[in-house]
This record gives C-alpha cells, sequence and structure tokens, in this order.
C-alpha cells in the first residue's frame, strides 16, 4: 500500500493537469492552506510553491453577509479551461483552484490558488495569471449585504496585461 | 402532414438569470418557446418586448450571454432544447 502512494505521488505530477488529483473545487465548506500547500509537493522536483488566498473584506452594507452565487456547470468549465491554461504556458508540477460559494462573513477565506513548479518565476506568473483571469472570466457573483457587487476595470486591465505577453 | 408544421419551427429552451440581473427582472430560471433558427438577437428582441426593464437590461452593452455553459455571440444560433443565461460582469475571486 504504501509503495502504492509513493509511485503514485512520484509520477503524479506528469499527468495532464485535468487528469491529476481534483485540481478545481467549488465548495462551501472553507479550506486548510497548509494541507492544501502540502498537497502541491512531489518529492525530489518541487523547487517552488506559491499559494494566494482571497478574503472577505469589510463592506458597507449593514447585513454582514457576503452571498456568493455561481452558475453550476459553466463555472467549473471555465476553471479548469484557466487552470489547463495556465499548466500550458508554464512548466507547473502542480496546482489547485479553490472557491468557496454561499454565504460568508467578514475575516473568512473566499479563493485559494496555489501552484508548484521546479523554478519560482513559472510558480509567481502562473498564480498571478490564475487568479487575475478567475476574477474577469468565472461565473461567480458577489452580494455584499442587499448589494450587488459591480466589476472594477482594474481587474479587466490586470486580465489583459496576460494577453499581450 | 396535419398542421405540424409550426411545431416543427418552434424550440423549447431554458432561460437563466443571475445576479443583479435576475433579482432586478424578478426571476431566475424559465422556459421559453422561441421559433427556430434564432440566435442570441433574437432571443433579445423577443425578450425586449417584455418592456422597458427587460429592453434595459438584456440590451445593456455589459450584459453576457452564454449558450450551454460556454460564452455566445450575438449572432450564435439557439436550438430546441439549448439552456441560456444571461449574466452582468462577473466578481468572483
Amino acid at each position: 500500500m504504501r509503495f502504492a502512494i509513493v509511485m503514485k505521488s512520484l509520477f503524479s505530477h506528469r499527468l495532464p493537469a485535468d487528469k491529476a488529483h481534483a485540481v478545481i473545487s467549488i465548495q462551501q465548506q472553507d479550506f486548510d492552506v497548509a494541507e492544501e500547500y502540502q498537497a502541491l509537493l512531489r518529492p525530489s522536483v518541487t523547487g517552488a510553491v506559491v499559494t494566494f488566498v482571497g478574503c472577505v473584506r469589510d463592506f458597507a452594507d449593514s447585513e454582514k453577509t457576503l452571498f456568493l452565487q455561481h452558475y453550476p456547470g459553466m463555472t467549473e468549465n471555465v476553471l479548469v479551461q484557466i487552470n489547463n491554461e495556465a499548466h500550458q504556458r508554464w512548466p507547473l508540477i502542480a496546482s489547485k483552484i479553490i472557491h468557496r460559494v454561499g454565504a460568508l462573513h467578514i475575516d473568512e477565506q473566499i479563493v485559494f490558488v496555489g501552484v508548484s513548479s521546479a523554478h519560482r518565476q513559472a510558480a509567481f506568473d502562473a498564480c498571478k495569471f490564475i487568479i487575475d483571469t478567475l476574477k474577469t472570466q468565472a461565473p461567480f457573483w458577489k452580494k455584499e449585504g442587499r448589494q450587488w457587487v459591480e466589476a472594477k476595470s482594474s481587474d479587466q486591465d490586470a486580465a489583459d496585461a496576460w494577453l499581450k505577453n | 402532414m396535419t398542421g405540424n408544421v409550426s411545431e416543427a419551427n418552434k424550440g423549447q429552451i431554458t432561460v437563466l438569470y443571475f445576479a443583479s440581473l435576475g433579482d432586478r427582472l424578478g426571476v431566475e430560471q424559465e422556459c421559453l418557446t422561441i421559433s427556430q433558427p434564432s440566435t442570441v438577437d433574437m432571443l433579445k428582441l423577443q425578450l425586449a418586448e417584455r418592456g422597458e426593464l427587460w429592453r434595459e437590461i438584456i440590451g445593456d452593452g455589459s450584459t453576457r450571454c452564454a449558450i450551454n455553459h460556454r460564452l455566445a455571440n450575438a449572432s450564435d444560433a439557439i436550438c430546441d432544447r439549448d439552456e441560456i443565461a444571461f449574466f452582468p460582469p462577473v466578481t468572483g475571486g
């Protein structure tokens, strides 16, 4: 059993991104960054791991619930596409995207993006690419209390910057 | 052929409205009959007939449309049993 687990972890970094462990998760429950970090490591080959967490900040409405809506079916497809594009553009070993949905509160974690690679440049760039692109393409919508959040032009600028490269 | 010609030219689609669109229009999901062939633009015209609010919201330049979970353009075809979604610019992450 131990042999099988070791062999799986040695070779799983060679699987195409969408066939490896669950690389995309849309879920209501919270995630554990330390656990997700461990899952990105591959013995002997991982040189760099970069992780990003987005959290709920305070907002104006007196009703302090952040509600995250998504489009079941389409949202997963888009996240898989973004993840695959990151693996095509950079030499990544592993990656994971987690996005929570439903009702969240201030200071809670919303989104996790983690990537691992042999060297740090790819890990930094891929992580930023994934979150920048997710923010303008992935079908999620935030409601702060009673108010739907509006998309920001600065988010579109950040996503567009990756198109020129 | 006993008068089924008109049925053959019609389709049934599901239309979803997300986020602020759903709230403002007061509907999140509905089934609709369309004439075939149809396109996103034709569906928008059909919905605009419901009144000023629909014209304004569905016709807004920032409103996105998806057909069967893929982003769609104005001229993309809509077929029987398709799932259409209208939504505002996304705000995840």
